[in-house]
């Protein structure tokens, strides 16, 4: 199964949260996924879905009582799962870095930027301090920090929303890792911020040839940024597909739900849709489809038994029986 | 900044003058005058009594005498011990103040070294074997009295074993040099573990509650994900954050050890402030009681400002101006 062109390929993933003796929440529950040199993969839901779960499952920093118990993740043809936590410091930061949601609360408010700078590339290169220092303000500058010989001395609370997210890109390009890892790398911002930002992403992704994993519950950047595209709905894929495919063509009634709740300019409506319900809770999933609870097009079968992922063709698969002439690439 | 400490040192001022107020009342309230206890001696007749406290100044009516301390108080002149014939308050207390701040300084050095790696592994892993036995242990330390726990360590490490001396803070005044020093922390181990009891759970439960807090936000997953060392991440981003509540609380700490100092030095007979500040309440020893109030007082409220000082220095996001 392991193509030596993917920088990162998940299979069958799967992490469980004990939460009591009978009560296991499957945040991620069967999950592959693949990302080529210098792609962006983005991971699509809405909050539950079981995406963040997956990214933190990648660079293996589940909290317990969460734990990784099947699946396997390539980083570079490399399974990670077996690593170490020892092994997985020295990958962590310098073959996948994380951007997370939040610039304010991610950055440690005690230190300097220029600290929380330097200590990430002295951790993973061997340089002296006054490189690495000035390897930081270089890093301040190619994300187009102004005066970054001032800012490297400021604490995080003294900066903008934006520029604290600068500085987390910063950080997490400073070691030139391969795999950049995007959790809602804008939903914090302005808007007028987040375009600035993801586009300082797709210019850092071409200068250092990184694959990124992008998630998002904004199908606009998805359709804007993304080569390809996985909708995750209770801890399972239900579609994935090369972006333009899922965008003209989407097929799960989920994504098909997702779609129509986008404002559009061909066909403005006085209303938008929404999809009626709430995702299940991780420990409490329906018996068949999971997604059968909110779905307009259910059928019998849709309670009684769970479908597989079906393959559309080479590169669109869909977990639903509405397509299941489609051959089933995922015999569970 | 250097307006900030002004002003604080100036609201000082008020609080100290009704401190000294409150003191001055609750002092006289008591029964009885510095001559009560030596009136069982029948070989004096009650007049001597009656002149040496005209002469003291005892029959004066009591704002007077409060305006006479103060007046010579605020001149710099701390007055006399009226106990033990005329010796001047400062040369009272000053021979033995020094042995209470060392003994204060070792209890807080005993009670930081234990507490904050204490704090951080139980909050590392919480409910662990190690954790339950440090919450045990810190329950107890709050729960048992200090002069309590002093007893038993004299009854276990002086009596028993015979690892510390249970009394006094040397052994022979004619020792100098690192022999008296030796023999001094010698002497001062068990009662600066007794003092430091209650100071170290206190503060192993702030830590570890703090720690645990902390370990679960956004900037440590941020700190692993960067590939930082468990170490760096305990000890450098987690630790950082913890102390900043810590350096709050030990403003009030130089309360607490000096309050707790009144007892232990008694149990283990240990010759530092608290023990005079017992005999001079005994003795109804009003300047000495009234100058160590005071002492006490100006003590906690320089401790707050200090920590307030170093709360801003620790969190950046703090300024006065």
């Amino acid at each position: 199964m392991q193509s030596n062109s993917n920088i990162l390929q998940i299979e069958k993933l799967q992490t469980y949260f004990y939460i009591s003796d009978n009560k296991v929440a499957k945040a991620v529950d069967g999950v592959s996924l693949s990302i080529k040199q210098g792609e962006t993969l983005a991971l699509v839901g809405e909050s539950g879905s079981g995406k963040s779960m997956t990214a933190l499952s990648t660079l293996k920093l589940i909290n317990r009582p969460g734990k990784i118990v099947g699946g396997s993740i390539y980083l570079n043809g490399v399974d990670i799962v077996s690593k170490t936590e020892k092994e997985m410091e020295s990958i962590r930061g310098n073959e996948m870095a994380m951007i997370f949601q939040e610039p304010m609360t991610a950055l440690n408010p005690v230190f300097t930027i220029g600290n929380q700078l330097v200590e990430m590339i002295r951790r993973h290169k061997k340089v002296s301090k006054k490189q690495a220092f000035e390897r930081a303000i270089e890093l301040l500058r190619i994300v187009d920090i102004p005066r970054p010989d001032e800012i490297i001395h400021e604490y995080p609370h003294q900066l903008s929303g934006g520029m604290r997210q600068r500085v987390m890109i910063a950080i997490a390009i400073s070691c030139e890792p391969k795999l950049l890892i995007a959790d809602e790398p804008t939903t914090a911002l302005d808007v007028t911020i987040q375009g600035q930002i993801l586009d300082l992403l797709l210019e850092m992704q071409k200068k250092f040839n990184m694959s990124i994993l992008l998630i998002t519950h904004d199908l606009g950047v998805v359709a804007k940024y993304a080569d390809e595209v996985a909708v995750m709905y209770g801890g399972q894929v239900v579609e994935q597909a090369p972006v333009k495919q899922l965008m003209n063509e989407p097929n799960h009634p989920y994504t098909v739900g997702l779609m129509s709740s986008l404002p559009s300019i061909k066909n403005p409506k006085n209303r938008l849709e929404t999809i009626d319900g709430t995702i299940p809770p991780a420990y409490d999933f329906p018996l068949g489809c999971r997604f059968s609870t909110r779905c307009s097009q259910v059928m019998d079968r849709c309670i009684q038994a769970p479908p597989a992922l079906y393959s559309l063709r080479d590169d669109h698969d869909v977990r639903c029986f509405l397509y299941e002439e489609g051959v089933a690439i995922n015999g569970d | 900044m250097a307006r900030y400490i002004i002003r604080r040192l100036l609201v000082f001022i008020p609080m100290l003058f009704l401190l000294t107020l409150i003191i001055f009342s609750l002092a006289k309230a008591a029964p009885g005058d510095p001559l009560t206890g030596k009136q069982l001696d029948p070989t004096v007749s009650k007049e001597v009594y009656e002149i040496q406290r005209e002469e003291l100044g005892l029959n004066d009516p009591l704002p007077t005498q409060y305006w006479n301390w103060l007046s010579s108080f605020t001149s710099g002149d701390f007055g006399q011990s009226m106990y033990y014939n005329g010796r001047s308050v400062e040369s009272l207390i000053s021979s033995r103040l020094l042995n209470t701040v060392y003994l204060g300084i070792l209890a807080y050095l005993i009670t930081l070294a234990v507490s904050i790696p204490l704090g951080i592994y139980s909050a590392r892993r919480p409910y662990s074997l190690l954790d339950n036995t440090a919450t045990t242990f810190g329950f107890v330390g709050l729960a048992i009295p200090n002069f309590f726990f002093g007893l038993i360590g004299i009854y276990i490490f002086s009596i028993h074993l015979g690892w510390f001396p249970s009394q006094s803070t040397m052994s022979d005044p004619l020792l100098t040099g690192i022999p008296a020093f030796m023999d001094r922390l010698h002497h001062m181990i068990l009662p600066a573990i007794t003092l430091a009891m209650a100071g170290t759970a206190t503060y192993m439960r702030y830590v570890r509650s703090e720690a645990l807090d902390i370990l679960g936000s956004e900037y440590i997953r941020m700190a692993k994900a960067k590939g930082m060392k468990e170490r760096t991440v305990l000890y450098k981003h987690t630790l950082r954050n913890a102390l900043i509540p810590i350096i709050t609380l030990s403003g009030y700490e130089f309360g607490i050890l000096l309050g707790g100092a009144v007892i232990t030095e008694q149990v283990f007979n240990y010759s530092g402030l608290g023990m005079l500040f017992i005999e001079s309440i005994v003795n109804r020893d009003y300047p000495v009681i009234m100058a160590i109030n005071l002492l006490l007082g100006a003590t906690i409220l320089l401790g707050n400002l200090l920590s307030d000082i170093l709360y801003s220095v620790a969190d950046p996001r703090i300024r006065y101006d």
